[in-house]
């Protein structure tokens, strides 16, 4: 015994850190890890892409044609057009036969055909649905037009009225929040990717659990720190694996949308959704892998991992099947609303909501609050479970005895 | 100066008694032998002393000490059910190991290397773990438990799986540790290298140490045999001789056995008046010997 007892005091966090520094190490250098990523990634900016092309910028929605004789009738077109939300380009022709090779070749969609007294239109194929509402009235007014005439009166001036008449609406009882169409994709987007990385990360803190029960070198690590450091050390090695994936994915598509126009959303928007689905991950994964590195000690094989976080898997699932399918029509839902600050359901249902906009200050605060209250609960529980159950191999360990056992 | 204890350790799983007043000590610089029956407690015990499990009763302590996490982190332990992840690779896996127990990382590298060259997988150093061959795997195992350079070895069947070799190897190092002033307990089923390796033994039946000693403490302490060969005597020539016991006969030799009190030299005179006697031998039972009669005679008698 003569060489000096070597200094092997070691704090708990350095445990904690040793342990999800070998996690993040080995899932880092990983080739499924980093592929994975990628393709994420990409598939992000592939779709930001495709969606650019397909909405094709400032092209008019359609191109209607107008000989000398129905020329009356094209500005009347292009301001129904704008009245319901179709943009139409008007293009004069010689005379119908130029009209129609123009139809036949496909540089208008449309050609306004006949003396200008009412509407005559011609089309290659079909006529669009869209369109044909810009034409009944336009139609209309034509009547309407030559009504007046006949009643003697001015056309201009009864147009003029018409266009001015108004109605006051009176403050509303309570504020509507104007949704708009791209923060409800973003917030899909968001529930996707935060649906995606609570089950796989989820899943790959049972599976690390099982895979330490299996290889048995749990009963090593045990005798060098307390179960719970290791613990500790899987989940917040996994979390902030995922955590680096999520950054990545969720600050390459806002790069991505807003370099290619196609977010028009503020700059701060955009990044106040990455932020906000970045708090959600956290606080979803960490509440939701303690249940999972509990659940997985109980199993010994990497079969049994599938059952064995069923339950919790359930909760994730049915949040997220919520979301997706009633928040995208229904963005102010009351049932999703009232199931979004539940501490189980809000890691998905929330950062939907949020990204989406609409969300009153309260709500948010109460959801994270609850979800923070809830953890050193589950914490403890997990505890228990994961200490009685993970040196216990063979037959899945039932929840009550994990619970009981001292 | 004193180095592991164990101390009255109790255990029971519901209503089986794994463990009961388990009591023996490992002195520093003592290679110790634990032997038993499968199922007998030896795992629970080694189990207990690391903290993977904990004791109903009882008290685990090193230089007088209980035993804490820190001075865990001092013992070199090697599971029954081996363990390594297996998709590490070796000097990684090491590495960790050796940090996991206290070490810096520039020491823990240098020691990883230092075990794997030492336990011959050096050229396997950067393979995982599953990679390698039970043997080698083993090896590892071996590698892992004393990677941190520990002051205390509690070993579970170090010698189940490995080659001749290897088990030259092991020896080798657990000797040189002993001589370092570690104590190293270990178990094993092989009581022809506990007999030759270890300076003491002990037996374990029940969840209950039943004999500890040196191996020839605990030879003396059995019952003497006798063997003689006395081809013209009859059946029964040694009936009626005090404290003598025939144990059987095979063709012209009879095992004997003497109880307390018994002469051998009153049995010698008998079998001489037999006629000639070719052998007469004091036969010292092997440690394979021992453990049968400690385990099976009071396995009947419970």
């Amino acid at each position: 015994m003569s060489a000096p007892v070597p200094d092997v005091r070691m704090s708990p966090a350095s445990a904690v850190g040793l342990v999800a520094s070998r996690e993040i190490g080995t899932r880092v250098k990983s080739k499924a890890y980093r592929v994975s990523t990628v393709i994420m990634l990409l598939l992000i900016v592939v779709g930001i892409v495709l969606i650019k092309l397909i909405s094709g910028g400032n092209d008019a929605d359609s191109t209607v044609g107008y000989t000398s004789a129905t020329a009356p009738l094209a500005a009347p077109l292009k301001a129904g057009g704008q009245a319901v939300g179709e943009k139409i380009d008007t293009m004069q022709v010689a005379d119908e036969a130029a009209g129609r090779a123009k139809l036949a070749d496909g540089s208008i969609d449309a050609l306004l055909t006949g003396d200008g007294k009412s509407v005559h239109v011609q089309v290659k194929k079909d006529l669009d649905g869209k369109f044909a509402n810009v034409l009944r009235l336009l139609s209309q007014q034509v009547a309407v037009t030559e009504q007046v005439t006949a009643l003697g009166g001015d056309p201009a001036r009864f147009q003029a009225a018409i266009a001015s008449a108004k109605f006051v609406e009176d403050p509303p009882l309570e504020e509507p929040y104007d949704y708009n169409g791209q923060q409800l994709v973003l917030g899909i987007v968001a529930g996707i990717l935060i649906y995606m990385s609570l089950l796989l990360n989820g899943q790959s803190v049972a599976q690390g659990v099982v895979e330490e029960k299996t290889s048995r070198v749990v009963e090593l690590l045990l005798s060098t720190i307390k179960p719970w450091q290791l613990m500790a050390g899987k989940v917040l090695g996994i979390g902030l694996v995922g955590l680096i994936q999520m950054v990545v994915i969720g600050a390459g598509g806002v790069i991505a949308g807003l370099a290619t126009g196609v977010l028009t959303i503020s700059v701060s928007a955009a990044v106040g959704t990455v932020v906000w689905l970045i708090v959600w991950y956290l606080l979803g994964f960490f509440m939701y892998s303690i249940v999972f590195a509990a659940l997985g000690a109980l199993v010994s094989r990497q079969e049994d991992v599938g059952g064995a976080t069923m339950p919790a898997l359930m909760l994730v699932m049915v949040g997220y099947i919520v979301g997706i399918s009633v928040l995208p029509s229904d963005p102010g839902n009351t049932f999703a609303e009232v199931l979004s600050v539940i501490p189980v359901f809000s890691p998905t249902l929330m950062p939907m909501r949020l990204a989406m906009g609409g969300v009153p200050v309260w709500e948010a605060v109460v959801s994270v609050g609850l979800v923070v209250l809830m953890i050193p609960v589950l914490i403890w529980f997990a505890a228990r479970i994961y200490r009685n159950a993970v040196m216990r191999t063979g037959a899945k360990v039932k929840l009550r005895d994990a619970l009981r056992a001292a | 100066m004193t180095g592991l204890e164990i101390d009255g350790i109790s255990k029971r799983y519901g209503d089986v008694v794994a463990l009961r007043e388990m009591t023996f000590d490992v002195r520093p610089g003592e290679l110790f032998g634990f032997v038993g029956s499968n199922g007998a407690g030896k795992t629970t015990t080694m189990r207990i002393a690391l903290g993977v499990l904990s004791a109903d009763a009882g008290e685990v302590r090193y230089a007088g000490e209980p035993v804490t996490h820190e001075t865990r982190r001092h013992i070199g332990y090697m599971p029954e059910e081996r363990g390594l992840y297996p998709k590490m690779k070796v000097a990684e896996q090491l590495t960790y190991l050796a940090r996991l127990h206290g070490m810096s990382a520039a020491d823990a590298r240098a020691s990883a290397g230092r075990w794997t060259e030492r336990l011959g997988v050096a050229a396997r150093r950067e393979d995982e773990v599953q990679k390698l061959s039970l043997g080698n795997q083993q090896r590892v195992q071996l590698a892992a438990a004393l990677v941190h350079e520990p002051r205390i070895l509690v070993l579970d069947e170090p010698f189940s799986g490995l080659d001749p070799v290897a088990v030259d190897v092991m020896s080798q190092v657990l000797k040189e540790k002993a001589a370092d002033g570690v104590p190293v307990v270990f178990s094993s089923h092989q009581l022809d290298l506990v007999e030759r390796l270890c300076d003491r033994v002990g037996i374990v039946r029940n969840g209950q140490m039943v004999a500890v000693g040196t191996v020839g403490e605990l030879r003396s302490g059995g019952a003497v045999r006798l063997r003689v060969d006395a081809p013209e005597a009859g059946d029964g020539w040694a009936d009626g001789l005090p404290g003598v016991k025939v144990l059987g006969r095979t063709g012209p030799v009879t095992e004997l056995e003497l109880g307390d009190g018994a002469d051998d030299q009153a049995v010698l005179k008998a079998a001489l008046a037999t006629g000639p006697v070719r052998e007469f031998a004091r036969e010292q039972p092997s440690l394979t010997d021992l453990f049968r009669s400690v385990v099976t005679t009071e396995e009947v008698a419970a």
